[in-house]
């Protein structure tokens, strides 16, 4: 009751402060998500229920567990393997509506909100009060959403891309038997993600934070009977909780310094604190922490790449447009902190620079064509954190968001090559590679959607003008040259002595290098992959042939999306960019103006805190150096590069020479970690079992008890079984004789 | 309804068990069961209304009783409630029938005195939780040894009687400790005010010097860590729950260990505050829930034998209800409170879950798993979530538990809640291998293909702790509103007599006059 009326108060105030706009639905974009969840989760358990039921009846046919062993480790072990015998089950049907049915309606929903926004003019975020969650003292969390121009623009993204893959996903996986479970995962994994991007505090968005983390251990590890797999999972939620330690810590700090948790009390009462103060550089650094271990960056970039031992879309999903850009988001949503910690924010800058150039080049020479665009998502998001950190936050907004967009598109065309190829390989009982691209080739004739949707984010990736990535990434390097020039606000910082505008023009050649090899290593997976003569093989040739409609159709969308998401914003700032302006949605610089009620508390902490800019004539070069590079990798890879002298793996080994030794075996940092981290902490564990626990404090104890035991005459014997009876007889006459003589007494 | 106004609600809690304890053994061997299980179900539909008759206004005791048992030595009947006692008894009683649920088809020997020895034991334990008389306490404290030490001892492991040994010394000497300080109270306040008296109330008016308090408060602690366990005085509970049969794990961990972090907060805490709150002894044991936290963490990892595993992580998770009780701040002590609760369903699940398997495997052996989840889907769920509960994950009451404890010890001790934290990293690093190599992995063994599902009684027993977990993580508001007060009370008698006894002298007029404000109230 007390709930009621104080959720009633909550919304007259949202109310007020919102004027005219009202959030249609708010709660129901997070809870459709959950109900497909739920709906799914029943299926899942009642189609696993049947499965083991129709083993009992086979087991009890051939009775040896000889004759089992094939039937079972083919059960969950890959995408088509298991055969559609009959009438498929409704516990496989119904997953096929309902999962990507929650999705189109939430994000219907999502789309009804941006019309209500786009007509108001919303200053202040509207938070949506449900319950009150952990009221303890002065702590005071609640369960509580808010709607603003940035979570609505996540919202968009995660229902938008997220439907799609939904979609992509019936026709990816329907065959599975792990189906309903899969979907079942999907959709909780989309209901984490909107708390996350919704939540009002922080720590509800870390709920959404490790939710996320947890469906992403689940999907990764979907596979499971693969040791790999589940190795995989495992091994990105441990490096992920590295991450959430950070959050942790930064929330524990927010709370004591600041007093509250709620995203509207802690920006407004951040300016409090001492600009570029050690407070507010602590909270920037461990909050980045959890973005690095989100996101993926150096150095806990190490679970991505294994990351793809999941089923393609969850790739497509999780690992490339939605969960990952979450520490994007963080940053952003925060960025009245990141405002206050100059430092904090350089060095986010530049983790994101040499993460971008890193990891580009260990996507120059793998030959999983999954790997080559796990490298190329964790240089794509060191994009986002390098424009975030130089305090570019709308650029990293819109990266993030065009990202999503050709990203997924390349991963889901991905799946549909590596799906061809494995429907052609199941049928001739082929064991090649599905994955390796050296198994690929001339692959444009037999999936030519699949080539041209894929080609199309290719040139948005690589920066051609006029797709998607090269209105986004262009404005990331502009920045970037803007901040050497000394015109970005963080130009007056400073960072381990040296001037913010010499760590930017360092960051803008990093970029600069990483978007050139960016070019060249997509030229050299779609040259390896769909030119040059085919190298599945004779047989299997004849199998090769285009997806259905419920996967092309998400990879069309994608693919207009790659090549029009660009013109959402196109920014005055930068000269030549700025030569499309006609075309840009909403007109010049339109995702700027949407952002900016998000991003005015930095504006405005920069404003008090550091001294005017001085107002200085862009340069054209930059930027055309930047368009100049895209193209000029993919000409290079189109030039250098001769698919059609390119084997088999048996013929072509994976490296010749030693820098690519090392490149295809990414710098060694696994081995690195290996030998550094992960095997002094198992090694110490056991230390501490066995000399600490066992030797010494058991040891003593032994000792000591075993004089005691003597002492009173406990033995063995005495707890001889014929005599329990006895014992208990006394033992509970003895209680009831001294507690029953309270009556009496 | 006046039944939950009186006395008389705790006394049938605590008796009833005892009565059924004595029809288990009358009747048939094949009765058993069925009576304990009928005395589980009534003790949890009459415990449960205690949630919405507790009143959680005001600190006061509810139910409270004082009839006289042997007046001449000032022995009384006395019980009561509060908001720090509630959750512990309705914990007890909800984990009743389960464990009689848990134990149907795994107990196929003596099954009467098993039952039996189950009931005593639970009577012992709800007293200890509403006993607010230190000699009836300290009866029922050492009324719940016995039984717990022949539930190991015989329907144990291979190592049983070593384990039970360890278990009844370790305990014993902890007890003996306790005794001597309750005596010393007893004769201290016979000497002060000529009467005779063991009543809790009493022994908080009592003034004692410093010296005095820090001696009682090292007798009381030394009892009470042990049962946490606190390291390093925790290698006892392995070696217990290894051997131990599903249901004697799962009320050692569910609420025996709960009586130590109970015993800090209901004696230690408020009846030597000013030793309980000196900077040594804060640190101190700041310092030994932390190596708790992070050694036993890493311990736990490398254990083949996945209840011995689960025993270690116990001791992990109890090191933040340590913290957070020292953090002596409401964030803290209610974070321990929570903390205890979710301890006390998310743990139990991990081990009704490995004695289901062990019923199926004859096996606690990590490698002799594998795959699980091909072949016994809704165990591998069920496994999932209760270790996803353990390692506190948001929307867990885990989570919400560490959360409120790393506050609460963060505003106080910054860098052992830092260090705290990174908890969270070695909660995931010994857990998830566990659970990899019992669910996920490939299904080598090929005895492990045709073992069964759970069934309808398995599944019924857990999901009313998955229903708990998920409340305790979502909506704690309903709990934490009850525990307020008590605990507000219980921090306002620490900080005052901070305040009043810092000095190191013997300040036997200025305590006195200031805990007599404390409890007169």
């Amino acid at each position: 009751m007390i709930l009621r009326v104080q959720q009633t108060a909550e919304t007259v105030v949202a109310e007020a402060q919102a004027g005219a706009f009202e959030p249609i639905l708010l709660g129901l974009i997070v809870l459709l998500p959950l109900i497909g969840f739920a709906i799914n989760g029943v299926a899942a358990i009642l189609a696993a229920r049947t499965a083991e039921r129709r083993r009992w009846s086979s087991s009890s046919h051939h009775g040896g567990s000889e004759g089992e062993a094939d039937e079972y480790s083919n059960e969950t072990h890959s995408v088509m393997d298991a055969e559609p015998t009959g009438v498929v089950p409704w516990t496989h049907r119904l997953p096929s509506l309902v999962a990507p049915g929650v999705m189109l309606l939430a994000f219907a929903l999502a789309v009804a909100n941006l019309f209500g926004m786009m007509g108001v003019e919303l200053e202040e975020p509207i938070v949506r009060t449900y319950w009150s969650w952990i009221p303890v003292g002065e702590l005071q969390v609640e369960a509580a959403l808010q709607l603003d121009q940035l979570s609505l623009l996540m919202t968009l993204v995660v229902t938008g891309v997220g439907a799609l893959i939904h979609l992509f996903s019936v026709g990816y996986m329907s065959h599975d038997p792990g189906y309903p479970r899969y979907m079942a995962y999907l959709n909780l994994f989309v209901f984490f993600m909107l708390v996350l991007v919704l939540g009002a505090s922080f720590p509800v968005m870390f709920v959404g934070w490790e939710g996320v983390g947890l469906c992403s251990y689940l999907l990764i590890g979907f596979w499971f009977s693969e040791k790999a797999n589940a190795d995989a999972g495992k091994k990105a939620f441990i490096v992920n909780r590295i991450g959430d330690f950070g959050f942790l810590i930064a929330m524990l700090l927010i709370f004591v310094d600041l007093g509250a948790l709620g995203y509207v009390e802690v920006f407004e009462r951040a300016p409090q604190l001492d600009y570029a103060g050690p407070v507010v550089t602590a909270i920037c650094l461990f909050l980045f922490l959890g973005a690095v271990g989100k996101s993926a960056q150096i150095p806990l970039y190490v679970w991505l790449p294994d990351a793809m031992a999941g089923p393609t879309p969850v790739s497509a999903l999780i690992h490339a447009a939605t969960m990952v850009t979450a520490g994007v988001y963080l940053v952003v949503r925060a960025s009245t902190l990141f405002a206050m910690a100059p430092a904090a924010s350089l060095l986010v800058a530049l983790v994101g620079a040499v993460t971008a150039l890193f990891a580009a080049t260990i996507g120059l020479k793998q030959w999983d064509i999954k790997k080559v665009l796990a490298y190329s998502t964790i240089s794509q998001l060191g994009f986002m954190f390098a424009a975030v950190g130089m305090g570019a936050y709308v650029a990293g907004v819109f990266h993030l968001m065009t990202h999503a967009f050709f990203k997924a598109c390349l991963f889901l065309g991905s799946g549909a090559v590596i799906h061809a190829l494995h429907e052609a390989m199941h049928a001739t009982h082929s064991h090649a590679d599905a994955q390796d691209m050296r198994n690929m080739g001339g692959l444009r004739r037999y999936l030519p959607i699949t080539f041209a949707t894929m080609a199309i984010a290719t040139l948005a990736i690589a920066g051609v003008a006029p797709f998607a990535g090269f209105f986004s990434k262009d404005e990331i390097v502009g920045a970037a040259w803007i901040g050497s020039a000394g015109e970005l606000p963080l130009s007056q910082a400073s960072l381990f002595g040296v001037g913010g505008g010499t760590w930017m023009g360092m960051i803008a050649i990093l970029l600069s290098i990483a978007a050139f090899l960016t070019a060249f290593y997509m030229g050299r997976l779609m040259l390896y992959t769909f030119f040059g003569p085919n190298r599945t093989g004779e047989a299997e040739r004849q199998h090769l042939h285009e997806v259905g409609w419920t996967m092309s159709v998400p990879l069309i969308v994608l693919a207009v999306m790659s090549t029009i998401g660009g013109f959402f914003n196109v920014d005055s700032l930068v000269p030549i960019v700025n030569l499309f302006s006609p075309f840009a949605f909403g007109g010049d610089a339109a995702l700027h103006n949407w952002l900016h009620p998000v991003i005015i508390g930095a504006e405005e902490v920069w404003a008090s805190n550091t001294a005017a800019i001085p107002e200085v004539h862009h340069a054209s070069w930059p930027i055309l150096l930047a368009i100049l590079v895209g193209v000029a990798g993919l000409v290079l890879a189109a030039v250098v590069l001769k698919p059609q002298l390119l084997g088999t793996p048996e013929e072509t080994p994976a490296y010749e020479g030693n820098l690519e030794k090392v490149l295809y075996n990414k710098w060694y940092v696994d081995e690195l970690y290996q030998r550094i981290v992960v095997r002094p902490v198992w090694g110490l564990s056991r230390a501490f079992y066995s000399v600490v626990d066992r030797g010494t404090i058991d040891g003593i104890i032994d000792g000591v008890l075993g004089r005691g035991a003597m002492l009173l005459g406990l033995s063995a014997g005495r707890v001889q079984t014929g005599q329990v009876n006895t014992y208990a007889f006394i033992i509970i006459v003895g209680v009831i004789v001294v507690l029953g003589s309270i009556v009496v007494m | 309804m006046d039944f939950y106004r009186s006395h008389w609600v705790l006394t049938f809690l605590v008796f009833a068990p005892l009565i059924g304890a004595v029809v288990a053994l009358v009747l048939p061997a094949a009765r058993a069961r069925w009576v304990a299980l009928w005395t589980g179900v009534i003790e949890l539909l009459v415990a449960t209304p205690l949630f919405w008759t507790f009143e959680p206004v005001g600190a006061a005791m509810q139910n409270e009783v004082a009839l006289p048992w042997i007046p001449n030595w000032g022995i009384y009947y006395r019980l009561g409630l509060d908001g720090i006692s509630l959750f512990m008894v309705l914990l007890t009683a909800l984990l009743l029938p389960l464990m009689v649920l848990g134990s149907w088809t795994y107990i196929k020997d003596r099954e009467r005195v098993f039952y039996a020895m189950l009931l005593a034991l639970t009577t012992g334990v709800m007293g200890v939780f509403v006993a607010l008389d230190m000699f009836l306490f300290y009866v029922f404290w050492e009324m719940m040894l016995i039984p717990m030490y022949f539930l190991i001892g015989v329907w144990g492991g291979k190592d049983r009687i070593y384990a039970a040994v360890k278990f009844f010394l370790y305990t014993a000497a902890g007890s003996l400790l306790m005794l001597v300080g309750i005596l010393y109270l007893f004769s201290r306040y016979q000497a002060l005010t000529g009467e005779s008296s063991f009543a809790y109330g009493d022994f908080l008016s009592l003034p004692l010097t410093s010296g005095e308090q820090a001696w009682l408060f090292a007798a009381f602690a030394i009892a009470f860590a042990i049962k946490v366990p606190v390291f390093p005085l925790h290698t006892w509970l392995p070696a217990a729950h290894v051997q131990a049969p599903t249901a004697g794990s799962v009320i050692l961990a569910g609420v025996l260990l709960k009586m130590g972090t109970y015993g800090f907060l209901r004696f230690a805490l408020p009846l030597f505050p000013g030793a309980a709150s000196a900077d040594t002894t804060v640190l101190l044991f700041m310092v030994l829930g932390l190596i708790g936290i992070i050694y036993t963490a890493m311990v736990a990892a490398v254990q083949p034998n996945a209840k011995r595993l689960v025993a270690y992580t116990s001791v992990a998770h109890l090191g933040f209800a340590v913290l957070g009780i020292f953090a002596l701040n409401v964030q803290g002590i209610q974070g321990a409170l929570i903390l205890m609760i979710a301890h006390g369903v998310s743990t139990p699940m991990l081990f009704f879950l490995l004695g289901m398997l062990y019923e199926r495997t004859h096996s606690y052996e990590i490698e002799d798993f594998g795959g699980l989840a091909a072949s016994i889907p809704i165990f591998a769920l069920m496994l999932v979530f209760a270790a996803l509960a353990s390692i506190g994950l948001p929307g867990t009451g885990g989570f919400v538990s560490e959360f409120l404890v790393l506050i609460g010890t963060f505003r106080v001790q910054p860098w052992i809640a830092f260090i705290a934290a990174s908890g969270v990293i070695f909660a995931a690093f010994y857990m998830l291998p566990m659970v990899q190599r019992t669910v996920f992995n490939s299904l080598t063994r090929p005895a492990n293909r045709a073992i069964p599902d759970l069934c309808g009684r398995e599944i019924a027993l857990l999901v009313p702790l998955v229903a708990i977990i998920l409340w305790l993580g979502i909506y704690p508001r309903p709990i934490l509103e009850r525990m307020e007060p008590s605990v507000g009370r219980l921090i306002e008698r620490v900080e005052t007599s901070r305040f009043v006894s810092t000095p190191g002298e013997a300040v036997v007029a200025s305590s006195a006059s200031s805990s007599d404000e404390g409890i007169r109230e």
